[in-house]
């Protein structure tokens, strides 16, 4: 694909995906991170049934599926069930938990200060950085707004 | 609050990124990031917090809750202390989940090392 630039490359990938794959992609995406997020939430509802406050409950919510997600990565029932669910485990926070345990099982072999110690953040550092510089912008914004 | 919509949200969350990644050459790490980066501007705008109480879940478990939570720790953050909650309210309001993560993540590689196959 030499010698092309980004629009024609995108019309061949466009063309040689076919249709109904991305419509079965998508249905599976969607169906599995309902039922990840729908699984989530009755956790949480236990979670307050059992007597923790609201704030509380949605933390140990989210706790609880970094956790499964972790251990799915290291038993590798997250890869079988993320080949066919693409996004939808991607996208809830089990695809978080996955990137985190999966790079630091991975990376072992390497050693545990540059191997597990700086590949845990391949994709975990990313997504820390840009969602700090996100809020400081928004903490200045907001803290703007408020001395006026 | 309603389970139907919970699902709903979540799911249309996941059906999105899945056409992104499909339709366009965008890596799964650079909708990660765009979730969260979002999740930030949906909480500075106001519209996560009234979403959240809708479909709980649905919205706080994709990786946009990620990015509203940080964006929620600073407001309260900043609102009690000040020019100094810009600096401490996001990561605070993470440390949970990051610190389990990372520390889950050390564990299993202590346990689980080399038996994994990645993605």
């Amino acid at each position: 694909m030499q010698g092309l630039n980004e629009k024609e490359k995108s019309a061949i990938i466009k063309k040689c995906t076919p249709k109904s794959r991305v419509v079965k992609n998508t249905l599976s995406a969607f169906f599995v991170g309902g039922g990840i997020c729908l699984f989530a939430e009755l956790l949480r509802r236990l979670y307050i049934y059992l007597g923790e406050s609201e704030e509380n409950a949605g933390i140990f919510a989210t706790l609880s599926i970094v956790l499964i997600g972790g251990i799915f990565t290291a038993l590798g029932i997250f890869d079988r069930l993320a080949r066919h669910a693409g996004a939808g485990t991607l996208v809830p926070i089990t695809g978080f938990s996955n990137s985190v345990v999966s790079s630091a099982i991975d990376s072992a072999s390497e050693g545990y200060i540059l191997g597990v110690g700086s590949k845990i953040f391949t994709v975990a550092g990313p997504v820390i950085l840009y969602a700090t510089v996100s809020g400081v912008i928004y903490g200045l914004l907001y803290y703007i707004y408020l001395s006026l | 609050m309603n389970l139907v919509l919970t699902f709903l949200v979540g799911g249309a969350l996941c059906a999105a990124a899945q056409i992104l990644i499909d339709k366009t050459r965008l890596s799964p790490a650079r909708i990660l990031v765009g979730y969260v980066v979002l999740g930030v501007v949906l909480f500075a705008l106001g519209i996560y917090t009234p979403l959240f109480e809708a479909v709980g879940c649905g919205i706080s478990i994709p990786l946009v809750g990620f990015g509203a939570a940080i964006g929620k720790g600073v407001k309260s953050a900043v609102d009690t202390d000040g020019l100094l909650g810009i600096l401490t309210g996001g990561l605070t309001a993470t440390s949970s989940g990051i610190t389990a993560t990372l520390f889950l993540g050390f564990l299993l590689s202590l346990i689980a090392h080399g038996k994994h196959k990645k993605m």
